[in-house]
């Protein structure tokens, strides 16, 4: 039953490189924290630093990923299980302390990002699973006077087979107290064969508290006499409070003060409703500083001249200016996508207490190492004395890995000099116009086609501001002054910290990069980052090339990916699964992507109808997905659904403008988001792999943008270049 | 000062008179399970009942409802047992980020409670007002049906 092979046999202390796990494991460092055996007599036992066990069978993890929908708080808890033979229904969860041995084995930090939480947790969390199981074993070995390796783990217990003999873990505990267990050097992991958890779809584990209301979101957090907060915040980025009138504000009943902070003026009152009337109250005289001039006109204009400049050159394999140069059959073209904003559900909040010698902060938040860093900078006080209670969060997107810690900070600010915690609450507004976008990019895109018809060679230049550039990441995420985030998804070759490429192969490939002036709004992750701009620019060039060289773009793609064997298997699925050889009915056309982003191959088909109007549907969007072992299938399913949704709905009418330095839109009437009526029939296909897992929680937004654009095409013979597609006429019903 | 009935009890409620509801609820009952989303009715994340009707609870002023009845997500269950769309919800698999779904269930028990078996275009009608950036509405179909099933059987029973 149990496997010693090099890969499942891990050093407890062991650092282990895992180079030979897969092509893009060399992200995955897996460090093991080793605190095994601090058992205190009679009480719960914390086995390691992930697992404890109460005399009661109730197992607790702490969970170090936060859980904002993506399912951490199931697909972690389901790898310990496993290894464990733990009782589903005895796991509860705990979210991990702010400590480093809980930090990321990518990141080095509290952080939960990149869709790496799965992949960089399997290995550790399942031989913590082990360890645990190993000392349970022993302590039942030395109980009933047998050797461990005769006894089998079941349901939370240890049975002795001889005799049907069995001990709960609970009641074991006591034994690794007296006897001093400790977890063993060397532990084994089950065969996948013998998986009882792993790879079954598992229900969300928190999934109970979401359907009566009793879950606890960061908005959700009350302490006794706190005090909430609205923010008067400057509409042009980077202005200042230049003086404020609070009379009319403090007439109201219930208002208690308002007081100027670094980003504004924060009303506080006795309750949300009141303090917001408060702020709608006050009136503030802003120093907007130099940016009440910016648009977003502007800077498309200014890009697309920069487009037109060398830019740094990012990669360039063959010879891509002279085959164009001498072609007779060359592309160009410019594409251009808008800032985009996250609008999570629940709009940005944290709630703060602050005292002299400690500040306790509760926030949903996927960077809770950073937080707690800039707190204790911001307040002086030494990192211990700052605590970050991790709450659900009513989806990020990315938001809520805010590298300024910008709403944590606020409340915390607003709490400072305050007697009781305050909770700063942001409204739809705030959070339409807070300015963490998607950053605006223009690509411009020049390729040549050889006598075939086939892409000979390619040449993008790509602009825009970059997210990482002069930040604490800038380090790790820049290579000779270019942004990978900027250019993930339209190299051929592994970038930086990127160590994937795109999976076609054309002969001369050159990718520019010019990073705009990070003015304005603060360039930030969007669900899988640069690939939201990138897949639209690299797949909707490709499908261009498809189209002038009379090439069906599935084959097109089948033929580039001759050398990557993951990816073309991954488009042989999707032709069989879509039905691509099949003619459509009149008036039914088909598109296409396919993308890789953390790894994890990615292709989706799509089937739409456009009326003569211009109104479409989406009738049918076939996705495969190659994210190795899929520990939580009925997870991935919901990932890819939704990422789906989420990047139709960008690629449909997602738009935030900026004009006179101010954003346009405010909340859902005029920054619409996709809707029940226009969500289309998702299939889901994952390829079967024995790989270790890799992310899916970003991947499944990339393709839909460039694959419905390609099927309007396809359908109407009108290109767009320019997005949102509402823009031109179309309308998703 | 005045007065509210929320899921059977009489609360007497010390706020303005314009607080909309869904302050009323959550401020003052730490009734958190409505939530707050947009502020203008577009969402749907507040939704709760007001005499049985699906009504957004960001939107209504709470002193304009004294002595009408209202209900709100942690009075779905009866005795501890979940109504059949919560069950519905479990069974599917259906809440990611979780934090719309209190209005979904709402508007879906709501619905099931007027029309014991809505088409797709019924439940697209009923629910497009509702707002999921995570996109469970395929599973919010799927679970809604069921519970359409499950109502049907256990009234046949």
């Amino acid at each position: 039953m149990k496997s010693t092979d090099d890969l499942t046999s891990l050093s407890r202390r062991g650092f282990i490189k895992a180079t030979s796990l897969s092509a893009g494991s060399l992200m995955f460092g897996l460090y093991l924290p080793a605190r095994a055996g601090t058992a205190a007599t009679g009480a719960a036992v914390q086995v390691n630093a992930f697992i404890r066990i109460d005399p009661d069978n109730t197992i607790t993890l702490l969970i170090n990923h936060s859980e904002f929908g993506n399912g951490a708080y199931t697909s972690l808890p389901m790898m310990v299980a496993e290894e464990l033979d733990a009782n589903w229904e005895d796991i509860k969860l705990e979210p991990a302390p702010t400590s480093p041995e809980y930090y990321s084995p990518i990141f080095g930090e509290y952080l939960t990002a990149g869709s790496v939480s799965t992949g960089s947790s399997y290995m550790p969390l399942r031989t913590a699973g082990a360890q645990a199981r190993s000392m349970l074993v022993e302590a039942a070995a030395n109980l009933w006077q047998v050797a461990p390796g005769t006894l089998n783990t079941r349901d939370g217990q240890v049975i002795n087979p001889a005799n049907n003999e069995r001990a709960s873990y609970g009641e074991l505990l006591a034994i690794i107290s007296r006897e001093g267990i400790t977890a063993p050097e060397n532990v084994s992991l089950k065969d996948p064969a013998d998986f009882r958890i792993l790879g079954k779809g598992m229900r969300r584990h928190e999934g109970p508290s979401k359907v009566d209301g009793s879950a606890t979101f960061g908005i959700d957090v009350k302490l006794p006499g706190m005090l909430y907060g609205s923010m008067a915040r400057c509409p042009v980025y980077g202005g200042k409070v230049a003086s404020f009138d609070d009379s009319k504000a403090l007439k109201i009943p219930g208002v208690v003060k308002a007081k100027q902070i670094s980003n504004g003026v924060v009303v506080l009152a006795k309750d949300y409703w009141t303090a917001k009337k408060g702020r709608d109250a006050l009136e503030v005289s802003w120093d907007e500083g130099p940016n009440a001039k910016l648009s977003s006109e502007g800077f498309y204009r200014e890009y697309r001249e920069l487009a037109d400049q060398p830019g740094m050159l990012a990669e360039d394999i063959g010879d891509s200016v002279a085959a164009i140069a001498s072609s007779d059959r060359k592309l160009e073209a410019v594409y251009e996508m808008p800032y985009l904003a996250h609008a999570t559900m629940e709009p940005m909040n944290c709630t703060a207490r602050v005292k002299d010698d400690g500040c306790e902060v509760w926030v949903g938040s996927q960077y809770q190492s950073n937080d707690r860093t800039l707190v204790a900078k911001l307040l002086g006080l030494p990192e211990e004395s700052v605590v970050i209670n991790r709450t659900l969060m009513g989806g990020t997107f990315g938001r809520r890995s805010s590298k300024t810690a910008d709403f944590t900070i606020e409340a915390v600010e607003a709490a400072r000099g305050e007697e009781v915690p305050v909770q700063v609450i942001w409204s739809r507004e705030e959070d339409i116009r807070g300015g963490y976008y998607r950053p605006l990019f223009v690509h411009k895109m020049r390729g040549a086609l050889d006598e075939k018809g086939m892409p000979l060679a390619w040449h993008q230049t790509v602009v825009g501001q970059s997210i990482m550039q002069n930040t604490k990441h800038d380090p790790a995420y820049m290579v000779n002054g270019m942004d990978g985030y900027s250019l993930d998804g339209c190299l051929q070759e592994p970038f930086g910290v990127f160590p994937y490429g795109t999976s076609y192969k054309i002969p001369n490939h050159r990718v520019e990069s010019h990073n705009a002036p990070k003015v304005g709004v603060v360039p930030h992750e969007w669900r899988a980052v640069g690939h939201t701009h990138t897949g639209i620019a690299y797949e909707c060039f490709l499908d261009e090339m498809a189209h002038a060289g009379k090439q069906d773009p599935l084959e097109l793609r089948l033929a580039l990916t001759k050398d990557n064997p993951r990816m073309h298997a991954l488009l042989t699925l999707l032709r069989e699964k879509s039905n691509w050889d099949t003619p459509l009915p009149a008036g039914r056309a088909r598109g296409i992507a396919a993308r890789v982003y953390s790894i994890s191959p990615i292709a989706q088909a799509v089937e739409v109808t456009v009326g003569d109007n211009g109104e479409f549907t989406v009738d049918r969007v076939v996705c495969v997905v190659d994210c190795g072992f899929a520990v939580n299938p009925l997870g991935v399913e919901a990932q890819v659904q939704g990422g789906i949704s989420l990047g139709l709905s960008a690629v449909h009418d997602g738009n935030i403008d900026l004009e006179n330095g101010r954003v346009v839109q405010s909340n859902f009437h005029d920054y619409p988001v996709m809707r029940i009526d226009q969500m289309p029939t998702v299939e889901v296909h994952i390829m079967d792999s024995k790989e270790p897992p890799t992310g899916v929680g970003e991947q499944a937004t990339t393709p839909i943008a460039p694959a419905v654009a390609n099927a309007l095409f396809s359908a109407t013979g009108k290109r767009v270049r320019s997005f949102p597609l509402s823009k031109h006429g179309f309308k998703m019903v | 000062m005045f007065k509210l009935k929320v899921n059977g009890n009489e609360h007497a409620i010390d706020a303005a008179d314009d607080t909309p509801l869904l302050w009323v609820l959550r401020d003052h009952l730490n009734l958190t399970g409505t939530k707050f989303g947009c502020g203008i009715a577009m969402c749907g994340a507040c939704t709760v009942h007001v005499d049985g009707k699906p009504m957004r609870a960001c939107s209504v002023q709470a002193s304009s409802l004294e002595g009408q009845t209202i209900e709100t997500i942690e009075n779905l269950a009866n005795a501890g047992q979940l109504n059949a769309v919560q069950r519905a919800w479990l069974d599917h698999d259906v809440a990611q980020c979780g934090y719309c779904q209190s209005g979904q269930i709402m508007a879906a028990t709501a619905l099931l409670n007027e029309n014991s078996n809505p088409s797709d275009k019924d439940i697209d009608t009923a629910m497009s007002g509702h707002v999921c950036r995570c996109g469970t509405y395929q599973r919010i179909r799927e679970a809604i049906h069921a519970a359409a099933d499950t109502l049907e059987k256990e009234a046949d029973a």
